[in-house]
């Protein structure tokens, strides 16, 4: 009988512990959901290189656990809630696939504090951060405009939501903003991270006469090929040219470590908050260039005006000035969007579901 | 048009020398389904020792010996202990799924040297077919020398006769004094030997990765493809370019903007595999291709 009782009495000391070391250090506990191991490059490295900016900035103050490799589904929410129970204050899910799994753990843990990226939807206790990646992609397009001899852009996309095609049309609005002659078709690899996949549509890509590659996914699989054919293409999420020396162009960088401290510092201070606003399409935060939450690399690979005009769109998107989505907007089967003057705004980038002209082929239903 | 040839060739290679390796397993009488998971195998070998060694033909040593060490587990498993061949060949694949995915993970994100192509004088500079034929790297031209050799070795030399020998009535085979299972042990490590290879053809020479279930389902589609073939290294040649050509397809479809679901298409190496695997079955009930001691125990003690 005394046995049994010591043994329920550690049991129950193990149990009670994490609350303990809770209280006990004025420590911010801080957990992330990874989709894959970092590696050295892409999406989830951009995302480990803020966490170390958090540790930098932070120090002994946080305490900072990560689970990686983590399938978006079920076993997502059986990971998130784990890290809510080990008492995490504040839990960042990187991935948009893990959108309904920290919705419902938000649900079952309303005072701990949920930031999902990239997704829309958001409660009391869930926010969202975004990246205004499209605005890179503006600029990856005009370079592609300028540097095309074939006049044809491959371009691989992971699945076809409104994300990935607000990149499409922004990338084919800058494109034909310096050549109209060009066109981009697009093949849908259905995975953000796949390098055989990946490879394999490049290589469709170039045989299919495309001289310049566009991604929407995350491993370099993509740039490689085209260094081993003769190709140009553009980074993802972090700069990949050590992959492709030859091939980068410049990649779109995806910085996400000022947004994470200064969520952080808030629930510190006691003033974290999921933003204005209903539960819709923006988020609380969706940063771009203007933001720092998008920097791009080095051009490199292309002659120095083109590298200007690629400078001048960053700086124009960068100051305000140059609007990607400004009207006349038609789609590519020539139904007209918006007219000369207007300028479509974020709501409408979160619901477009067509192709604008400069792409071929339709959006998969 | 060349350029898509080329990378439809490419894509068949690693089913291309699983098929062949397993083809020669099931000859012995041997049905090894765990040739996913010995492919996964050679793919990790080949890339760590690519990483490590820096030169990919080290890469195509390693992947050869892991899948021979891997499959001697499960010769080990079904032709000593005689344990079912269907099931140990199933946990073989999950196995070696969970076990490449550890010993994977430190070679996320990191590239690897490729297999360089070794261009063949003159015959590489015949138009169009030089570029696609002759101007590959030397897993290319292995696995085509091997499919001649299998087939001239079943037809021409005498262990090839003391293999199908085993595989079509192993007591026969037993009663004029050959060994049944030293033949079933050299025939499945053949078949590892040939599916770490077709394996290591990923990272080395497709993409310069490893990715967790890099292989994304090809041993399956490789052990259809034997049956599609009924057993013929030259028909299973053409089944491989098949399906390299339909998963090249789904690619160009959506290249060329073809109006058909990204997803249907994805489908399709997976759906043109269960359609042969019915039609086969449908025709194997009037031949007798199959191995008649297929997947069966060899009883005796030797």
């Amino acid at each position: 009988m005394y046995k049994n009782f010591l043994k329920i009495i550690t049991f129950l000391s193990i149990l009670v512990s994490p609350f303990l070391f809770t209280s006990a250090y004025a420590k911010t506990k801080v957990g992330f959901v990874y989709l894959t191991t970092p590696g050295d490059h892409g999406w989830t490295y951009a995302h480990e290189l803020g966490k170390q900016m958090v540790k930098k900035e932070f120090g002994n103050d946080v305490e900072i656990s990560i689970v990686e490799n983590v399938p978006e589904g079920p076993d997502a929410t059986r990971v998130i809630r784990e890290l809510a129970k080990q008492g995490n204050q504040i839990i960042f899910t990187t991935s948009f696939g893990y959108m309904e799994p920290t919705l419902k753990v938000a649900k079952e843990f309303p005072n701990v504090r949920f930031e999902h990226m990239t997704g829309y939807k958001r409660t009391k206790n869930v926010a969202t951060g975004n990246i205004r990646f499209y605005e890179g992609r503006y600029v990856q397009g005009v370079v592609a405009g300028l540097m095309t001899k074939t006049n044809k852009i491959g371009y691989i996309g992971a699945y076809p939501i409104s994300e990935v095609i607000m990149g499409i049309n922004a990338f084919a609005q800058g494109l034909r903003s310096v050549n109209k002659k060009a066109t981009i078709s697009v093949i849908w690899a259905n995975t953000w991270y796949d390098p055989v996949k990946e490879a394999d549509a490049a290589k469709v890509h170039i045989a299919e006469g495309a001289d310049i590659l566009a991604q929407h996914t995350d491993s370099p699989a993509m740039l490689q090929i085209a260094e081993k054919n003769g190709a140009l293409g553009f980074g993802q999420s972090t700069d990949m040219g050590a992959f492709a020396p030859k091939a980068q162009l410049f990649a779109s960088v995806n910085n996400w470590g000022p947004y994470y401290i200064k969520k952080i510092k808030q629930l510190k201070d006691g003033k974290w908050n999921t933003g204005d606003g209903p539960d819709h399409w923006a988020g609380n935060t969706w940063g771009g260039l203007s933001t720092n939450m998008l920097t791009l690399s080095n051009f490199s690979n292309m002659p120095n005006d083109v590298a200007k005009k690629a400078q001048a769109a960053h700086d124009g998107i960068k100051s305000g000035k140059l609007k990607i989505f400004a009207g006349p907007l038609k789609t590519n089967d020539g139904k007209e969007i918006i007219g000369a003057g207007k300028t479509l705004d974020d709501g409408a980038l979160w619901g477009m579901n067509y192709y604008l002209e400069g792409v071929t082929g339709k959006v998969p239903k | 048009m060349e350029n898509l040839l080329i990378t439809i060739l490419l894509t068949s290679i690693p089913i291309l020398l699983a098929g062949l390796g397993e083809l020669v397993t099931e000859k012995s009488g041997v049905l090894n389904l765990g040739v996913e998971g010995m492919m996964l195998c050679g793919a990790v070998a080949a890339l760590g020792s690519v990483l490590i060694f820096g030169n990919p033909y080290i890469g195509i040593l390693f992947g050869a010996v892991a899948g021979i060490l891997i499959s001697t587990v499960f010769s080990f498993f079904t032709i000593t202990l005689m344990t079912n061949q269907v099931a140990t060949g199933l946990g073989l694949t999950i196995f070696a799924t969970a076990l490449t995915g550890l010993i994977g993970e430190p070679f996320v994100g990191k590239t690897a040297a490729s297999l360089p192509k070794l261009e063949i004088i003159f015959l590489s500079d015949i138009p169009y077919l030089g570029k696609i034929l002759f101007s590959n790297d030397i897993l290319v031209y292995f696995a085509i020398f091997l499919i001649f050799f299998i087939h001239f070795g079943f037809q021409n030399t005498k262990l090839g006769i003391i293999i199908r020998a085993v595989g079509d009535n192993h007591d026969s085979a037993h009663s004029i004094g050959y060994s049944v299972k030293l033949v079933r042990w050299i025939s499945t490590s053949f078949g590892g030997m040939c599916a770490g290879m077709g394996g290591a053809y990923i990272p080395l020479a497709l993409t310069p990765h490893w990715s967790e279930g890099m292989t994304a389902g090809k041993g399956w589609i490789a052990l259809a493809l034997v049956v599609f073939a009924s057993w013929m290294p030259i028909r299973l040649l053409i089944g491989a370019l098949i399906f390299g050509g339909i998963t090249i397809l789904q690619f160009v479809a959506q290249a060329r903007g073809w109006d058909v679901p990204s997803q249907f298409l994805n489908m399709l190496p997976y759906l043109a595999t269960i359609l042969a695997l019915a039609l086969i079955s449908f025709k194997l009930k009037h031949n007798n291709y199959a191995p008649a001691c297929l997947g069966k125990h060899f009883l005796g003690n030797k």
